[in-house]
């Protein structure tokens, strides 16, 4: 599904990912950990085809499709999706105009007839149920004034409105308490299936624990040092990241 | 100010414009407004037209203004296509409350004027100056003041007509009251006029009113109007306020309100028409626990030019106002916001809070926008905040990466900006009518 290959990219001339690679099948969750700076959340905005990032070397492609040459919205409606670590406020704008926005614009995209606003909210009462939600937050401005759990939730609602092939979520965990975890990632569990693949940034491992990845890999100086399953970020958590650095030093030496 | 060929000064031909004036139309006027007017015109022979060295009018040359010969409008005729346009503008059915004016003159056939509620009245302040005498004097000119701004002594000079509300005592209102300013720029060669509205709650009183000033086509014409709304204690009024004159008229307004103790005012401003707009909105609360609340939207675009001068004034103290102004300037247009807010002596426990956010979606656009506080008490809580730039870059993708476009995604950020304000017209039928006028200039 997601071919990554020898990626290079950056920001402003200073290089972060330094030749990454990644691949991942239909039905898989990776989870990308590393320590601050380690380039993971760069990994998830170019993968998501954040515009202030230049891939300079290596290859992406989704699908056969090669995605370094797609614009964030063209990756979207091709079945990629971003959530985002810090999402930013739209004033004025609901949370249920937006959702039904964006998922008509996939729609259109798939040649699929637009809802209108009434079924577009029988769809979404249908989702809350499904992840156990009330409807509190879709009356509301996007993400305007939003409490740090209430945002990541946000962001867990749209991929449920939404359902893309790829969801990559960006440190979906940092900044809640350990229940808001657990609800988080419950609800990320609904739409496990076998044709939806998760990317899972995150510096902990506590999230993984409700939401068990396939593989685990450890990104430290812009590459993948490390690579294996759930007893890996077990380890991370029980030994630190100054232990992966030492490997990797060890394994560049 | 002299051109070429013209050997008056624009002065000198509104004193004469003036003059004719008070010795035709307007001569069956009562004493005190005559002697009002007399005393406005002289103030305006002083001062001349206001320019770019006063401190108030840095941002808005009205040179454009003083440099046309304009002239009072005569009554139109009013056509069938006329009244259907008319009546597209106007909210509700039959049962409606509207008075309807045509290039400042006042039209009985256009208006709906039956069935108004016990007490209340609706209609052109010509007549009120008969029937309602002694109210419109006690309140008339009282607020907006002639020295405050040389245009609002323009006004006064020319009163004549204009709209006319009156709500009693504890009557709290249904349907709203309608003042429709209509503009035929058809009907003559560079028309004028200067609507004067008088708009009254008494103790108690609530509801709310819709002030309108739509063009019927384009041309170059001037709208110089000034409204007052007095807000006994208690009073509890919402105000709507639509400009979508001609993108080629000017627009010179003085919106003023007075509130009592404990009176709670609300304006909702819309800005989207003129090619030079100056509007000064004045908020006096002078007496205590009243509340205040101005929202405002600006959309322009081509070279449009719009100016909102606004001052709240907290002269009682525990009073609260909220300002919130919202500007989408495109293409070449501008956008002057001024947020004056006043706090006098003895003001204590004042809240208030000021926000004025300026989208410019070209790189030619532009905004000003200034803050004056002017804070005589010490225990006060008073906040403002501006913003100015283009769509940010971070919201653009952060919109994409859920598949919209990025025209889409500027539309979605766009409308947001005037949803905020549209958020605050309670009345469905007009924030339909807004939200068409707001989708309108996204899709222009």
């Amino acid at each position: 599904m997601l071919e990554v290959k020898n990626l290079h990219a950056g920001v402003e001339g200073v290089e972060i990912l330094k030749g990454v690679d990644l691949t991942v099948k239909p039905g898989e969750v990776h989870a990308i950990m590393g320590p601050n700076g380690s380039g993971k959340s760069t990994f998830a905005q170019v993968l998501a085809g954040h515009p202030a990032y230049e891939v300079t070397g290596g290859s992406v492609t989704f699908e056969g499709k090669d995605l370094v040459e797609m614009d964030a919205d063209e990756r979207a409606r091709a079945g990629i999706f971003l959530a985002f670590q810090y999402p930013v406020a739209i004033r004025g704008i609901t949370n249920a105009y937006f959702l039904q926005s964006a998922l008509n614009a996939v729609r259109k995209d798939q040649g699929l007839e637009e809802l209108d606003t009434l079924d577009f909210a029988e769809l979404l009462e249908k989702k809350l149920e499904m992840i156990g939600w009330d409807d509190s937050l879709i009356h509301r401005a996007v993400n305007d004034g939003f409490s740090g759990g209430e945002k990541k939730r946000n962001e867990i609602l749209q991929l449920a409105v939404l359902e893309p092939k790829l969801a990559i979520l960006d440190e979906t965990d940092s900044g809640l308490d350990i229940d808001a975890v657990k609800e988080v990632a419950a609800a990320v569990n609904r739409f496990r299936s076998e044709d939806r693949a998760f990317i899972v940034v995150t510096h902990y491992e506590r999230i993984l624990n409700y939401f068990t990845p396939d593989h685990v890999h450890v990104l430290a100086g812009g590459k993948v040092v490390m690579s294996g399953d759930m007893k890996l970020a077990l380890e991370l958590e029980a030994k630190g990241y100054d232990w992966i650095a030492g490997e990797a030093a060890a394994v560049a030496g | 100010m002299t051109r070429a060929g013209d050997p008056k000064s624009a002065t000198e031909r509104y004193v004469a414009a003036f003059e004719s004036f008070a010795g035709n139309g307007a001569s069956g006027a009562p004493g005190w407004l005559k002697t009002k007017r007399e005393s406005a015109i002289s103030r305006f022979a002083e001062t001349g037209f206001p320019h770019s060295r006063l401190e108030a009018w840095r941002f808005t040359d009205v040179k454009p203004i003083a440099g046309e010969h304009f002239v009072l409008a005569a009554k139109p005729e009013v056509s069938a296509a006329i009244r259907q346009a008319a009546d597209a503008q106007l909210l509700g059915g039959a049962e409606r409350h509207a008075a309807v004016f045509l290039n400042g003159h006042f039209v009985p056939e256009l208006s709906s004027l039956e069935g108004l509620p016990q007490g209340v009245k609706l209609g052109s302040l010509r007549a009120a100056l008969e029937s309602d005498a002694k109210l419109v004097e006690e309140h008339l000119t009282r607020y907006a003041r002639d020295e405050r701004n040389p245009l609002t002594a323009l006004s006064t000079a020319f009163i004549s007509d204009g709209g006319f509300a009156y709500i009693p005592d504890d009557v709290v209102l249904e349907r709203p009251l309608q003042l429709l300013f209509l503009a035929d720029p058809a009907s003559g060669s560079n028309p004028m006029w200067h609507p004067r509205t008088l708009i009254v709650a008494g103790r108690g009183a609530g509801g709310s009113l819709v002030e309108s000033y739509v063009a019927l086509g384009d041309g170059t014409y001037w709208t110089n109007a000034v409204t007052e709304v007095v807000l006994g204690e208690h009073a509890k009024i919402d105000t709507y306020r639509v400009q979508r004159e001609s993108v080629q008229a000017y627009h010179t307004a003085t919106t003023e309100s007075y509130q009592a103790r404990g009176s709670v005012f609300k304006l909702v401003n819309f800005t989207f028409g003129a090619e030079l707009s100056r509007q000064d909105i004045n908020a006096v609360l002078d007496g205590e626990g009243a509340d205040c609340t101005l929202d405002g939207l600006s959309m322009l675009e081509g070279r449009q030019h719009t100016d909102h001068h606004t001052t709240l004034e907290h002269a009682q103290p525990h009073c609260t106002s909220w300002e919130y102004f919202n500007g989408v300037f495109d293409d070449r247009a501008r956008g002057v916001f001024t947020g004056r807010i006043i706090v006098r002596p003895g003001a204590q426990q004042t809240d208030s809070k000021q926000t004025n956010n300026n989208l410019l979606l070209s790189e030619r656009a532009r905004a000003d926008s200034q803050p004056q506080l002017e804070i005589y008490a010490d225990d006060v809580k008073c906040t403002h905040g501006a913003t100015l730039g283009p769509i940010d870059d971070e919201h653009l993708f952060y919109l994409q990466s859920r598949g919209l476009s990025r025209q889409e995604a500027r539309h979605l950020l766009t409308y947001g900006f005037g949803s905020e304000i549209l958020e605050a017209v309670k009345l469905d039928r007009l924030k339909e009518q807004l939200d068409g006028m707001v989708r309108d200039r996204l899709s222009g």
